[in-house]
């Protein structure tokens, strides 16, 4: 909810013909965005009835992209509700953001690529993108493709196989998120 | 490094199909600016990092027409757009949602009803709200005479700051201080603060106020009214911890662009994104 229609504008921008998901059987796909904006528990609980198009779509190497709370439920759980577990598909977890600077994190921060394999940042090396949250993922393997800093190291992307994450709102970053949804697009 | 935001802010009159953009003085006479979707697009060019639509209407029957003119911008202007007038439960939020935005502002709806800072909050994560508070100095002579107030000083004298609400035109007798504290606490992820002395002077913002609010919330302030130059704006990075300035007839008249105030902002060292 809440930012859905803009990555739905946003797609719509670049020339794709996005479909919005109520429910799992209108998942047919080629690509899948978990948009969200939210608590953590709600998000999950959103997401339930989708999770077995989601494991599916895995499996038959369909690129998955994760935006902010999208992005967190791909780890084992988050300190913003300890009762619900995540859809694991990144070792870690999502914890608050440790820092003595104001909190939400909100605003335009400077994206550092640190894996420039990943195939979301072909072309954007530097550049600023939006955030909006107050917690963010710490992954338990190698999958930060970019962070940012914020008085703490923040992970502002994850990237694992076909399974893509951005912590910022890259469907509100101007003409640099527009590119990275691009390069999602041309997987 | 997180970035100085620079936010136009359009005040629309949605008497008209498309919505007016118009700009008060002092919360009282308007002057016509241009259509919202229009600015809106022109702003986002212009390398805004946000863009605020409030309806000062707030009227329950031009909700559409808000939602239409989200609905418009948001195809072609991708970065966050907040909507403030006129939301006073989660169904009017989800209508502005739903169009397009990405965070709602509300003013009179939390000050009648704190709950529903809470409430929001929970349904939509802090980040997406916002709450707009509008302060009005009142000076005092003695501090015996404001008791429970937070006094602070300004160059003009002694005085606290007094909540408004409709768009001015009815005074609450809250401590404008005390409640950017409690509405944290309850929730808000930003406040969006305005101050109504300052509001259409083009004086430069009022750096008291915004001071002694940034000083005691940990959450990011949008300071706001009296916005007349850069220097205003570069000011009011300086001399507060603000994480956002917002300007609007500076930038609607063309009398300054928002990149050029950026990039002054850049030549004296603050950060801002510049494309």
């Amino acid at each position: 909810m809440g930012n859905i229609k803009s990555v739905y504008n946003a797609l719509k921008h670049l020339g794709a013909k996005p479909i919005i998901a109520t429910t799992p059987s209108e998942v047919k796909t080629e690509k899948m965005i978990i948009p969200g904006v939210g608590a953590f528990g709600k998000g999950m609980n959103n997401l339930k009835p989708f999770i077995p198009k989601i494991r599916e779509a895995l499996t038959s190497n369909i690129p998955l992209l994760g935006i902010c709370l999208g992005l967190q439920m791909f780890f084992e759980g988050s300190e913003e509700s300890p009762a619900t577990e995540g859809l694991r598909l990144m070792k870690g977890k999502v914890v608050k953001i440790r820092t003595k600077l104001r909190l939400p994190h909100i605003g335009w921060n400077s994206l550092e690529t640190k894996n420039k394999a990943c195939p979301l940042f072909r072309g954007v090396d530097r550049g600023y993108a939006y955030f909006a949250h107050s917690y963010h993922a710490l992954p338990e393997e190698n999958v930060v493709a970019a962070t940012t800093s914020y008085g703490c190291e923040i992970n502002a992307s994850v990237w694992k196989k076909n399974v893509f994450g951005t912590q910022f709102h890259l469907e509100k970053s101007g003409a640099l998120g527009l590119q990275i949804l691009k390069n999602f697009l041309e997987l | 490094m997180l970035c100085h935001r620079i936010i136009p802010c359009l005040d629309c009159d949605l008497a008209f199909p498309e919505g007016r953009v118009v700009k008060g003085i002092e919360f009282k006479q308007t002057k016509y600016a241009g259509i919202p979707w229009q600015l809106a697009e022109k702003y986002y060019e212009d390398e805004a990092d946000e863009i605020i639509f409030l309806d000062i209407t707030a009227s329950h029957e031009k909700r559409e027409t808000m939602a239409r003119v989200i609905e418009k911008t948001s195809e072609k202007v991708f970065v966050p757009l907040t909507v403030g007038g006129g939301i006073y439960n989660i169904k009017d939020a989800i209508r502005v949602f739903n169009a397009g935005a990405d965070k709602i502002s509300i003013n009179t709806a939390a000050v009648e009803n704190p709950v529903i800072v809470s409430t929001l909050a929970r349904y939509f994560g802090s980040q997406a709200c916002v709450v707009a508070i509008d302060a009005k100095r009142r000076y005092i002579t003695d501090p015996e005479e404001a008791q429970n107030k937070i006094i602070v000083k300004t160059p003009e004298g002694l005085c606290w700051f007094e909540c408004s609400i409709y768009g001015g035109r009815k005074f609450t007798g809250l401590d404008a201080v005390r409640w950017a504290l409690e509405v944290e606490e309850r929730g808000a992820g930003e406040i969006l603060l305005t101050s109504m002395d300052k509001d259409g002077t083009k004086e430069g913002y009022d750096i008291p106020l915004t001071k002694a609010i940034n000083e005691r919330v940990s959450i990011p302030v949008i300071a706001s009214g009296g916005c007349g130059t850069p220097q205003h704006i570069y000011e009011l990075f300086q001399k507060t911890q603000s994480s956002a300035a917002l300007a609007a007839s500076i930038f609607h008249y063309g009398t300054y662009t928002i990149r050029g105030v950026k990039e002054l902002l850049e030549k004296r060292g603050l950060s801002v994104r510049l494309g």
